[in-house]
């Protein structure tokens, strides 16, 4: 589009607002298109850069944001040391247990519960009501019941991990079953399926894209509920680990918690996007 | 082979305030061993209520349809169904596709596997029994299709606008394929369309339908599939007087419904 009146070329924010013609191989006019691999790696470093510049400039006091040498600092010494008489790689195992723990029982009980809620009025009817009640709930509202029916031991903490994911997981293995294209499961029909080799062979495999994405946003809800999980009477994991730590105001071992955590979980999700990518590789393509 | 459909009329129940619509009125038809028997009709004249029907994913409010002395009474394997779009599975290729109507049968993968390669080697599918389905142009998904439909070997093909989707060219060859398919397997077959120059020139019987309420208002005796068959160019068959003529009676007609709904 040209301006045939103005000889001069439209303003700054106009040829901002407009797309331009795309290059060959790429489709003109699709939402977000490009890669962003280099500008995350420069977001990341230019974040780094500004908490070394604010610290080492002193703006901040240490207590409040610990420069990362101190945090890298405090890493080794815990590595090499532990922390609370505990080591740190058992802090970390222990709280990937329960997360993970509490993931694989959600996703044992919450997949065929949902694929069942999505193919059976029945079921729905059941435990619609009690999913909708508990899952707006924070799980620190019903952590107090947790201690009070299964105590401080294990059970109350990867109950409440595994409530966090339970939902999400349910949910999407629930809308999951509506994946299937209605032709899809006529054909199946017109070659004399029966009901159960309908779901077997059409509906749970066009349910996988969706299954596989609830499962990384349940995941993603354990790691959030964990800190919750170890408040109450936890002596190891790495939740106890930044709350005990936050209580002594020692700020670079709660930075580093976090960071740990969000290692971890970020592997996780990696691990997860893998699999999408090798299970469903249809995914939007049909 | 027949199919007999005896004085059948579908019914949807009155909703939302209005009263009950007719989709099907008192339909009569009749499919014999290896008659093509094409559906063609302005919107709404009940074409696809009348195939899913005969597949058995809808009972009539009356009538019956009888296939081989048999009611129908649900879908079964005997009518394998050619959809518009839609209907392949993408997580398997194009032989496991091909043979996923064999494998609900509960037949061994080595056995599904050797009838599936009959079926690609017909459609000229060979080469791509590996590939993944997504990755294959619209002609040759909706081939894969097609294939699939005949494995089972069933007594009647249903194609619901199977072509409807594909662009002018692949649309005339793939029309082509099917009939040649048709003859080398002596299938019956039932098909939906759109077009009325692709009616006309694949059946052997039209029936043209009209709506409100869905029946069947003219049927006609087409010679054009055997034309072809007997070895003329398609291009000469649809360009020949007979049929140009019967595509302007056929249009008047279906045009005249498409107004008196409006």
């Amino acid at each position: 589009m040209t301006d045939p009146v103005s000889s001069k070329g439209p303003g700054l924010l106009a040829r901002l607002a407009r797309a331009r013609p795309t290059k060959p191989g790429e489709i003109y006019g699709v939402p977000g298109q490009g890669s962003t691999f280099w500008l995350s790696i420069g977001s990341v470093l230019v974040l780094l850069f500004i908490w070394w510049l604010v610290t080492a400039l002193g703006l901040v006091k240490p207590l409040f944001v610990p420069s990362p040498q101190a945090v890298v600092k405090k890493f080794i010494q815990i590595w090499n040391e532990g922390f609370t008489n505990t080591p740190f790689l058992e802090h970390v195992l222990i709280s990937t247990f329960r997360v993970f723990g509490a993931f694989l029982l959600a996703c044992a009980i919450g997949l065929p519960l949902g694929l069942a809620m999505g193919m059976s009025p029945l079921m729905r009817g059941i435990f619609d009501p009690p999913i909708e009640f508990y899952r707006p709930i924070p799980p620190l509202a019903y952590l107090p019941l947790m201690i009070i029916w299964f105590g401080i031991g294990e059970t109350s903490k990867v109950l409440l991990i595994f409530l966090s994911v339970f939902a999400p997981i349910v949910l999407g293995a629930r809308s999951g079953v509506k994946s299937a294209a209605i032709e899809q499961i006529h054909a199946a029909y017109s070659f004399g399926a029966t009901r159960w080799q309908v779901m077997r062979h059409v509906i749970l495999p066009s349910a996988m894209p969706e299954i596989l994405t609830a499962m990384r946003v349940g995941i993603g809800f354990g790691w959030t509920t964990l800190v919750a999980a170890e408040m109450v009477a936890a002596t190891k994991g790495l939740g106890y680990m930044v709350l005990s730590a936050s209580q002594f105001l020692q700020t670079p071992v709660v930075i580093m918690g976090i960071f740990v955590i969000a290692i971890i979980a970020f592997g996780f999700d990696l691990l997860m996007r893998f699999l999408e990518r090798r299970l469903v590789p249809w995914k939007g393509r049909m | 082979m027949s199919l007999k459909i005896d004085n059948v009329s579908v019914i949807y129940p009155a909703a939302d305030g209005r009263p009950p619509v007719a989709a099907l009125s008192e339909i009569n038809l009749q499919i014999l061993e290896g008659e093509f028997v094409v559906a063609l009709g302005a919107s709404g004249c009940g074409k696809s209520t009348l195939l899913n029907l005969i597949a058995g994913f809808l009972s009539p409010t009356s009538g019956s349809l009888v296939l081989d002395g048999r009611t129908v009474s649900g879908p079964g394997a005997d009518r394998a169904v050619v959809f518009q779009k839609h209907a392949l599975l993408p997580w398997l290729n194009v032989i496991d596709n091909v043979a996923f109507g064999l494998e609900i049968q509960g037949i061994a993968k080595q056995a599904r596997r050797k009838t599936a390669n009959e079926f690609i080697q017909l459609l000229g599918l060979d080469g791509f029994q590996n590939s993944p389905i997504y990755k294959l142009s619209g002609g040759m998904q909706q081939r894969v299709g097609i294939a699939r439909a005949l494995t089972c070997d069933p007594k009647v093909l249903l194609m619901d606008e199977p072509l409807g989707a594909l662009d002018a060219l692949t649309r005339e060859k793939a029309q082509e394929l099917i009939l040649k398919i048709w003859g080398e397997t002596r299938k019956s077959v039932f098909f939906i369309t759109h077009s009325v120059e692709e009616a006309l020139f694949m059946g052997t019987k039209l029936i043209v339908m009209s709506p409100r309420p869905g029946r069947i208002t003219h049927v006609f005796d087409l010679p054009f599939s055997r034309q072809f068959q007997s070895g003329a160019p398609a291009r000469q068959v649809k360009a020949s007087p007979e049929f140009i003529a019967l595509r302007e009676k056929v249009l008047n007609i279906i045009f005249a419904d498409e107004e008196a709904v409006e």
